[in-house]
């Protein structure tokens, strides 16, 4: 993960037992930057109340959460992880 | 008169709003939230009375060794055990476990003796005996759960023999929330010679507990779970056992005498007594005062009026959970069977994604494994998420809970 995208993230863990699904929790004074980033670069599919977005970015669909998470799905490895999230934080 | 909502004004907590939602705390099993009456008890013990225990003459230390002494007193009558000798304050219920495994298990287990565990256990009642018999090369059996996640009575009769030195087991599971007849099998491992472990930290903030009516050997339980401070609990044991047992870790309050023997040119050591054998170090003082605070908060409210009241959200939960068509309800569908605990899946979503959609709302519930993997295995399941209640919950939390269990199944 680069520099730029490590100053936004708290921690990155695989939910258990799930397919490559991985939680990313951003840090806690930066989710609201880290937020707009995301937004301003993915596709929003879906917003629910401004709480929840279901995004899509390249392809990757992930959920994000106004309180400073998000879920990726079904991903191949940690690596792509680390690509998608250089690139949206960049 | 039982009154939740009265309740709530004790946990200023429950005032808080995430993204504006006020927060609705569904997540009892992993911790409780604290009343007023245990954070001000413990705020004025530091500010008034702290000092350390039996080592001073000085009237802060007699203040605090008698507050510290008071929590072991109300802890045992809290689950009826005859004195505070059979009360050892640790840091929770893990620690109480081991406490087991290592001060009776080390010195009482060989390779012909078996250990029984039962597949709802918590890592906790498993872990210390998987580590114990690598080093004393018994064997651990399994004890199978019913389809529904409830005990399985036969399996049980069946597993047991006079090979089996203890059994180790959960009253209420923790994913579960399914009751264990704890008397039954107490009985059925007695008869057997075999000793009683129950990990009570699902029970005993709970439901009303009564160690002699159970005739467990030990009990263990956590704090933090029942109102107090987070590090402080509970191990339980029957007397004899205890003085019988060697000590669990060694250091300054838990020996009576240390004295050098010129001619072996080694200590001579006499242990101190009950519970204080056990308890090595300056102990967590101030946890044990929130103890007692939240016991006292406990006993005030009255733990059969706390059953019945998460009995009676439980039901409701279940039943409106059933309008839900894309969520499925794990283990027992039937209250009467469990404690206040509802785990749950969501059709196309994973557990972790359930549980931030509801935090979104400001909705706290658990989502994964809940340190019991065994047991998902056994479902079948990668992981679950999970709904537990407390004396603070009330009917219109449940039914916030299922307006956005509803929304969250539309996006699934």
């Amino acid at each position: 993960m680069t520099d730029s995208a490590q100053d936004y993230i708290a921690n990155v863990e695989e939910a258990c037992g799930e397919e490559r699904d991985f939680i990313v929790v951003f840090r806690y004074d930066k989710k609201d930057e880290a937020i707009a980033k995301i937004l301003k670069r993915a596709k929003l599919e879906k917003s629910i109340s401004q709480l929840i977005y279901e995004l899509t970015f390249k392809d990757a669909s992930f959920r994000l959460y106004r309180t400073g998470k998000a879920v990726f799905r079904k991903l191949a490895d940690r690596e792509k992880l680390d690509g998608i999230l250089a690139d949206l934080l960049l | 008169m039982f009154d939740p909502y009265k309740i709530r004004e004790d946990f200023p907590i429950l005032k808080r709003k995430i993204n504006d939602y006020p927060i609705i705390y569904f997540d009892n099993a992993a911790t409780s939230q604290k009343p007023k009456q245990v954070t001000n008890m413990v705020k004025e013990f530091y500010e008034e009375h702290n000092a350390n225990i039996h080592r001073a003459v000085h009237t802060l230390s007699q203040e605090a060794t008698e507050l510290y002494e008071e929590a072991h007193e109300e802890t045992a009558r809290f689950i009826n055990a005859s004195s505070m000798s059979e009360i050892v304050f640790l840091r929770g219920t893990t620690e109480a476990i081991n406490l087991v495994a290592y001060a009776w298990g080390l010195h009482n287990l060989t390779k012909e003796d078996e250990v029984l565990v039962t597949m709802m256990e918590h890592h906790s009642n498993i872990v210390p005996w998987e580590l114990l018999s690598r080093i004393r090369g018994y064997q651990i059996k399994y004890v199978d759960v019913n389809n529904d996640g409830t005990f399985n009575y036969d399996y049980f009769q069946k597993a047991m023999s006079k090979k089996v030195k203890i059994v180790c087991l959960t009253q209420v599971s923790n994913v579960t929330g399914v009751i264990n007849d704890v008397k039954k099998i107490a009985r059925i491992a007695h008869d057997n010679g075999s000793l009683v472990l129950v990990d009570g930290a699902q029970s005993v903030p709970h439901m009303p507990v009564d160690v002699k009516d159970l005739d467990t050997d030990f009990l263990a339980f956590s704090g933090h779970k029942m109102l107090a401070p987070t590090g402080i609990g509970a191990l339980y044991g029957k007397k004899e056992l205890l003085e019988k047992m060697e000590p669990f870790q060694g250091g300054g309050e838990m020996i009576k005498r240390v004295s050098f023997d010129q001619a072996s040119r080694r200590c001579i050591i006499s242990w101190n007594d009950l519970p204080w054998k056990f308890e090595a170090g300056t102990p967590n003082i101030g946890g044990g005062v929130g103890l007692l605070a939240a016991i006292r908060y406990l006993k005030q409210v009255g733990m059969e009026n706390i059953k019945e009241h998460e009995k009676t959200l439980t039901e409701y939960c279940l039943r409106r959970i059933q309008e839900c068509k894309k969520v499925t309800i794990y283990g027992p569908k039937e209250a009467s069977l469990k404690c206040g605990i509802v785990p749950f899946g969501v059709e196309g979503l994973n557990s972790h994604d359930v549980a931030l959609f509801f935090d979104a709302y400001g909705i706290m519930i658990r989502s994964g494994y809940h340190c019991a993997e065994p047991l998902h295995e056994e479902f079948g399941l990668s992981s679950s998420a999970r709904a537990s209640f407390y004396l603070y919950n009330t009917r219109e939390e449940v039914d916030r809970f299922i307006e956005v269990l509803k929304e969250i199944e539309q996006t699934a």
